[in-house]
């Protein structure tokens, strides 16, 4: 790929961003860690990375002068993959901390794990939730113009995922989930396909190979365009 | 269910792998490099590098070992050791870490896990405690690989560091490490309920069965495994520059059956416990 059509990695202040280069590049992708706006209009693909709290990435990416930028090109068709904190932030609202506008790309809202959830033999299952879980993946109802094959196509059962988080997005409309997984006792999205706009609850860059195949998908995706 | 992690954890000085028993008497087995491959190719869920000798030469080949390890191996990755201020640990991470694991530097400046916790993030902050029962049925913390005392009892201290920010709690108990006794069960399930964080049980495990009640009846969220899994990898592995006979290794952890981490995690699924299938981990390869 080119400089004028790599993928554009948002640096906004919070993630661990040379996580997710280290493994675009692994799948053989041309990407940039970048805060300057106008690697976000030029890119042909984005990733919105994001660890940490929901009210503090939005105000990043105000002061910082790439929420605009971001929703401009993703309105214009620029895919875009969200992870963890990035998938939360594509929706209304988050209740962390208060009430926290999002991007509102997508309906919907974050909520918190329930904090007294405990196993049958006694143990508190805690939060956030760490670790790798089981992820289902549905086939969104939502398929692209052209039927290009989202990230999470052809995923079979028994697929695990690294999660880090606290909080889940509930949205509106069910039939943009591509995936689900369950803790603490919550069944909860764990992956968005919606044209083209994706995102994932858990890390693929640290989800070992299969993470990696989701992340080459996504390359696959943004190249046939 | 939830569902655990089980943790290589590799012990590193000077470059090399090690592997002490009740954190001392040191016994090189080889490069770490290649013991974490073969782990992540078997379905370890996560690695973690403890840097024993914390020297500054020691500091510069564990940051190449960082690196080597962020490019080829796509799991989280926790290192501690000597990590004693922020730009310790932005070091750290920046090389590759996910997870950066404090001891002494957060027992001697406490503040360290609320400046990590907002600079860094509560989940890449994991504050490890290294703990040594005693007369009275407490545990007390110990710092400096288990030769100093702190004063401070292991619950309220767990409790502390939490409160503080840390995202997650990893528990060692000094007098089970390497014996291949099994971990301290009551010690784990102690701090495991007392805290809202996740938290990772070190120190004891010589067979499956080990790792299996430190879950259900120590409560752990994860646990980390390294005479267990090291000396049966280090049969396979070629030991270039190792001063040690393997013989000699399983006279001193002579209670440790060595087991490789797919038999490991396919014991624990047969009894009940969900952990990610070590199958999965080739599914895509």
């Amino acid at each position: 790929m080119s400089e004028r059509e790599s993928i554009t990695i948002i640096d906004y202040g919070l993630g661990n961003l040379y996580s997710v280069q280290h493994a675009l590049h692994a799948v053989g992708a041309s990407a940039r860690v970048s805060s300057d706006p106008s690697d976000i209009a030029t890119a042909r693909g984005l990733v919105l990375p994001g660890v940490g709290a929901f009210g503090v990435a939005m105000e990043n990416l105000r002061s910082r002068g790439l929420l605009e930028p971001l929703v401009r090109a993703v309105r214009s068709g620029v895919p875009c993959f969200g992870i963890c904190l990035g998938l939360q932030l594509l929706f209304s609202v988050s209740e962390e901390f208060g009430a926290h506008a999002g991007l509102d790309m997508l309906s919907g809202r974050v909520v918190r794990f329930p904090g007294s959830v405990v196993t049958p033999e006694g143990a508190p299952v805690k939060v956030p939730h760490v670790g790798w879980n089981r992820v289902t993946f549905t086939v969104p109802e939502h398929q692209d113009a052209r039927g290009a094959p989202s990230p999470f196509d052809g995923i079979g059962d028994d697929a695990f995922c690294y999660f880090v988080h606290s909080f889940y997005a509930i949205p509106n409309d069910p039939r943009v989930v591509a995936a689900y997984a369950e803790y603490a006792s919550v069944r909860f999205c764990a992956a968005i396909a919606h044209e083209h706009l994706f995102a994932s609850q858990f890390h693929p860059e640290r989800s070992g190979a299969l993470g990696l195949h989701m992340l080459k998908q996504f390359v696959a995706y943004v190249q046939s365009l | 269910m939830r569902t655990v992690r089980i943790i290589p954890r590799l012990d590193i000085k000077g470059g090399n792998l090690v592997k002490g028993v009740r954190l001392e008497g040191i016994r090189v087995l080889g490069k770490p490099e290649e013991f974490a491959r073969q782990y992540a190719e078997q379905g370890a869920d996560e690695l973690c590098y403890m840097d024993v000798v914390a020297s500054l030469y020691g500091r510069n080949s564990l940051l190449d070992i960082i690196e080597r390890t962020a490019r080829a191996i796509f799991i989280p990755l926790t290192v501690g050791g000597g990590l004693r201020t922020i730009e310790d640990i932005r070091t750290v991470l920046r090389a590759g870490a996910d997870k950066a694991a404090v001891n002494t530097g957060v027992v001697r400046t406490p503040q360290l896990i609320a400046d990590a916790a907002q600079a860094f993030g509560s989940s890449t902050i994991v504050v490890s405690i290294e703990a040594m029962r005693q007369r009275d049925g407490h545990y007390e913390a110990f710092v400096d690989s288990g030769r100093e005392r702190t004063g401070l009892e292991v619950v309220a201290w767990a409790k502390r560091a939490v409160a503080l920010g840390a995202g997650e709690v990893m528990v060692t108990s000094v007098d089970r490490d390497g014996t291949g006794l099994g971990y301290d069960l009551e010690l784990v399930r102690s701090v495991a309920n007392a805290v809202p964080v996740p938290v990772i049980a070190s120190g004891g495990a010589g067979n499956p069965a080990h790792v299996h009640a430190v879950i259900t009846e120590g409560h752990a969220d994860a646990v980390g495994v390294a005479s267990l899994l090291h000396y049966h990898a280090a049969t396979s592995i070629e030991v270039q520059d190792a001063h040690v006979n393997i013989v000699e290794v399983k006279r001193h952890a002579a209670a440790v059956s060595p087991m490789d981490l797919a038999t490991l995690k396919a014991y624990l699924t047969a009894h009940g416990v969900l952990c990610r299938p070590a199958t999965t981990a080739r599914a895509y390869v």
